[in-house]
């Protein structure tokens, strides 16, 4: 009968999760884990949000507090709260009941419902490549790939980020979605893209999403780190409602993807939010159209979402005082970041000086969010892994939250060193 | 209110999804005015008073983690779930018995975490539809209906075997075995280890052995569904005795005759997590390398659909499982509401009209649905005229029904069964 199994060949093992395994195993003191993708304070330790802590202390003296099941679509509090969020606490389409808001596990399990609806359902690309492919940026994380792929979709890439002036290529960006085929589905980062860190400014933004309002494209925003970036919800959702703002341009709707795994700290909880906005949904069969079928995959996949991550977001968002501490969070944790980015800076800039170097690092400093593409190459990278104990993914992308004041010069060493080394080998041999 | 809007329809050919059968239920129920209405609808346990019950041992539990700070972070868990949860439950379904020890020493068995049974359902499915030769699942007729849903939408297609008996109230185990001796070879099979959703009714050890007997024959690849542990006995040890023991028996002394199964796993009911989508799955097979093998496909399957599962649940399980006290705690939890369950069948039992109609179905059936046998002309007329709600195949969530309307019931049901 094992005949029955057919073909079942070993995975390599997925490579974030082979970074932190060596750097588990490597046991040389001066260590330091720029892999991770979660918040790390400046002691190295994972935080729990004081507004998070707060909001479950409430919860365990909330005697209607339970473990019942929730709707399908997920709880309510929570996601209209998360609506409100990205889309701001004024906004005309959630006025106007024109936002489908259905909860998700976390950012993937929000883009992956989003992935197979569109699969399912869309039919409005100019031809069947359009109808089934959605542009991703170069690069961008991992896991996109994987997210559309699976559900049987194509995946093509824009130009994004130009290694040579380490800035955004806009003009390769705006080409793509002028030769795409109408109606192609574009995938952005709402803010802080991972793994560059580089977002584009207002007004490139504005030409962005002007030519893919042109093209009749649908936009889908991933947002997984509003209010991480900038401290600012308002100011790390502006493109998402700059392109709700523009949609009387186009008559497509826009999905947003929102993951509060990072701003929250809710992590391992998957609290998430996929939104559906149209100004079609005045239409309530229209509404209910999106909203069932969007259920309907999640009821033969997990039946309903996870509750506990949903109501310890719903409390913060829903009391002032809660709501008051998460935006002072929220600062805390940005400008922590930004401090080990204008410390790093300094760092390098310092050695460079010293050694009458000219490398440029404005770039750490112009980024934002979790992760820094450095720039490093993946010979450097593999150096920094064996050579000083530095981890990071071999793509030059580092995590800001695994700096600290007391590693900070540590890192900036090592990559000083590793980018005025002379490299006999020709791959990195990790 | 912009040019040349077109529908929404025009792009989405979308057409409106059929309310869920069950949760649909739930809403209608809600909005009745009726003082007197009655939800036998949803699989979710009510007390006494008709409320959800924490479980003390899982609040005491939670009490540990999110009060006492015993939780320090909340990182992402592994794909498939954290180590000490994967092995604590690993121990708890299969370290009670010889062979199941064994199992585990010699690292035969994959376990992962899942999103409660209907993640474990889903998971298990997608990975057989990938690298399983026959995509093709034998269902109990009748069976939970997202059952269909579930394998369906993996790509696997549903089949049916007789299961229930409508006329005799009993297990059609004739026409079960038949069916079963003729099934495509190879072919996948669902079963439900004990507490049938949605009847209630159980087969015997005996007709268990006749059942694993053609499974063998047909070299069926059984894929056993365990939502209700605990609920048939009272505990949950003992449940794992009926059919789980029996497959880990003769898997290790016979692999030729049961090379390989699969169990879904949930702690919803048993320890009334529902909402905090807590489960496992488990793949029993003779070769550790393949045991490897499929872990890591089952990784690749569920990294791009959810990257890892919720742990606020895993959590309280764990914490349950590795706490002596707690776990006999939770034990004592799993007896009480079992044991109300058992009191509501025998007071359902002992106000119907028995010259109405024959129920003794009702005391031969375990768990927390019944089927009552009522049609659907009858269900709907429960509905209507007395605010009582099961859904339309007769099935009644016993967990609706307490001192306080278990005679309220049974008049209702003499009143419509009455011709």
């Amino acid at each position: 009968m094992s005949s029955s199994f057919a073909n079942i060949t070993t995975l390599p093992p997925d490579p974030l999760f082979g970074l932190s395994a060596r750097f588990k195993a490597d046991d040389r003191s001066s260590k330091v884990d720029l892999g991770i993708g979660a918040y790390r304070d400046n002691s190295g330790k994972p935080w729990i949000l004081p507004a998070v802590k707060l909001a479950e202390k409430k919860l365990q003296s909330d005697n209607t507090y339970n473990h019942e099941y929730l709707p399908i679509s997920g709880h309510q509090p929570f996601t209209s709260a998360a609506a409100k969020v990205i889309l701001g606490s004024d906004s005309a389409v959630i006025r106007d009941d024109a936002v489908v808001s259905i909860q998700s596990l976390s950012g993937t399990g929000a883009l992956h419902v989003a992935a197979s609806f569109l699969n399912k359902f869309y039919t409005a690309g100019e031809n069947e490549a359009a109808r089934k492919t959605i542009y991703i940026s170069n690069p961008t994380w991992a896991n996109h790939v994987q997210i559309f792929e699976s559900v049987g979709m194509k995946t093509a890439q824009y130009p994004y980020w130009d290694a040579d002036t380490k800035s955004l290529d806009l003009k390769g960006f705006l080409a793509a979605i002028e030769a795409a085929p109408r109606g192609s589905i574009f995938l952005l980062h709402a803010c802080a893209h991972n793994p560059t860190g580089l977002d584009p400014t207002q007004a490139q933004w504005k030409q962005i999403i002007k030519a893919i309002n042109d093209r009749g494209h649908l936009p889908i925003f991933d947002s997984a780190y509003q209010g991480f970036a900038s401290g600012s919800l308002e100011a790390d959702s502006w493109a998402v409602r700059y392109a709700i703002a523009e949609q009387s341009k186009t008559q497509q709707p826009i999905f947003i993807c929102q993951s509060f795994a990072k701003n929250v700290g809710m992590y391992g909880e998957r609290a998430g939010v996929i939104h559906v906005i149209s100004p079609d949904f005045k239409n309530k069969n229209a509404f209910q159209a999106v909203s069932t079928n969007l259920q309907k995959i999640i009821r033969s996949e997990l039946s309903n979402p996870p509750a506990y991550g949903a109501k310890v977001v719903a409390t913060v968002l829903n009391s002032p005082e809660l709501y008051k501490q998460w935006e002072q969070d929220l600062v805390t944790m940005s400008s922590r970041i930004s401090l080990m980015r204008a410390s790093l800076k300094l760092a390098l800039d310092k050695l460079e000086g010293q050694t009458g170097g000219n490398s440029n690092w404005e770039h750490i400093v112009s980024q934002q969010g979790m992760f820094s593409f450095t720039g490093l190459s993946a010979l450097q990278v593999s150096r920094m892994e064996k050579e000083h104990a530095v981890y990071l993914v071999s793509s030059g992308r580092i995590s800001m939250a695994g700096l600290n004041e007391d590693n900070v010069e540590y890192v900036a060493k090592a990559i000083h060193e590793v980018v005025g080394h002379t490299y006999s080998e020709t791959r990195a041999v990790i | 209110m912009f040019a040349g809007v077109r529908q929404f329809n025009h792009w989405v050919d979308v057409q409106m999804a059929p309310p869920d059968k069950i949760l649909g239920l739930s809403e209608l129920y809600v909005k009745d005015p009726n003082p007197k209405k009655v939800n036998l609808g949803v699989g979710a346990y009510r007390d006494e008073e008709g409320k959800p019950w924490i479980l003390p041992s899982v609040k005491e539990a939670e009490r540990k983690l999110v009060v006492e700070g015993l939780e320090k972070d909340k990182e992402y868990v592994p794909i498939l779930g954290s180590g000490p949860y994967n092995s604590a439950v690993q121990k708890f379904i299969f370290g009670h018995d010889e062979f199941g020890k064994k199992l585990i020493a010699e690292k035969r068995i994959v376990s992962a975490q899942t999103i409660s049974g209907t993640g474990s359902l889903r998971v298990i499915a997608e990975l057989l539809n990938k690298f399983y030769s026959v995509k093709k699942c034998y269902m109990s007729a009748p069976t939970w209906p997202n059952h269909l849903n579930v394998f369906r939408d993996a790509g696997v297609e549903p089949a049916a075997y007789p299961y229930y008996d409508l006329d005799t109230n009993s297990l059609d185990i004739e026409n079960l075995l038949a069916t079963l001796n003729k099934a495509e070879k190879g072919a996948l099979i669902l079963l439900h280890s004990s507490c049938h959703n949605p009847t209630g009714l159980d087969a015997t050890s005996e007709q268990w052995d006749q059942i694993l007997e053609v499974i063998t024959k047909r070299e069926l690849f059984p894929i056993v569904d365990m939502a209700y542990q605990g609920f048939a006995t009272g505990d949950p040890i003992k449940d794992l005795g009926i059919v789980i023991h029996k497959m880990t028996k003769m898997h290790y002394e016979n692999p030729e005759k049961l090379p390989s199964f699969a169990l879904c796993q949930s702690f919803a009911k048993n320890m009334g997590l529902y909402g905090e989508r807590t489960g496992s799955v488990f793949l029993v097979h003779e070769s550790p390398e393949f045991i490897s093998k499929i872990t890591s496909q089952l990784k690749a399957l569920v990294r791009p659909m959810y990257s890892s599962p919720p742990c606020h649940g895993s959590k309280i399980v764990e914490v349950i499982l590795n706490d002596e006290k707690l776990y006999k705690s939770w034990l004592g939890d799993v007896a009480k509401i079992t044991n109300r369950l058992n009191e509501v069948r025998s007071g359902l039992y002992d106000n119907l009209d028995h010259s109405l109609r024959n129920w003794d179905h009702l005391k031969r059936q375990k768990g927390m649905f019944s089927y009552t046998g009522l049609s659907k002309d009858e269900m709907l007329k429960l509905r209507s005229d007395f605010s009582i709600y099961g859904t339309d195949d007769g099935r009644f969530s016993l967990a609706g029904i307490s001192n306080r309307n278990v005679k309220y019931v049974a008049e209702a049901v003499n009143a419509v069964v009455k011709k």
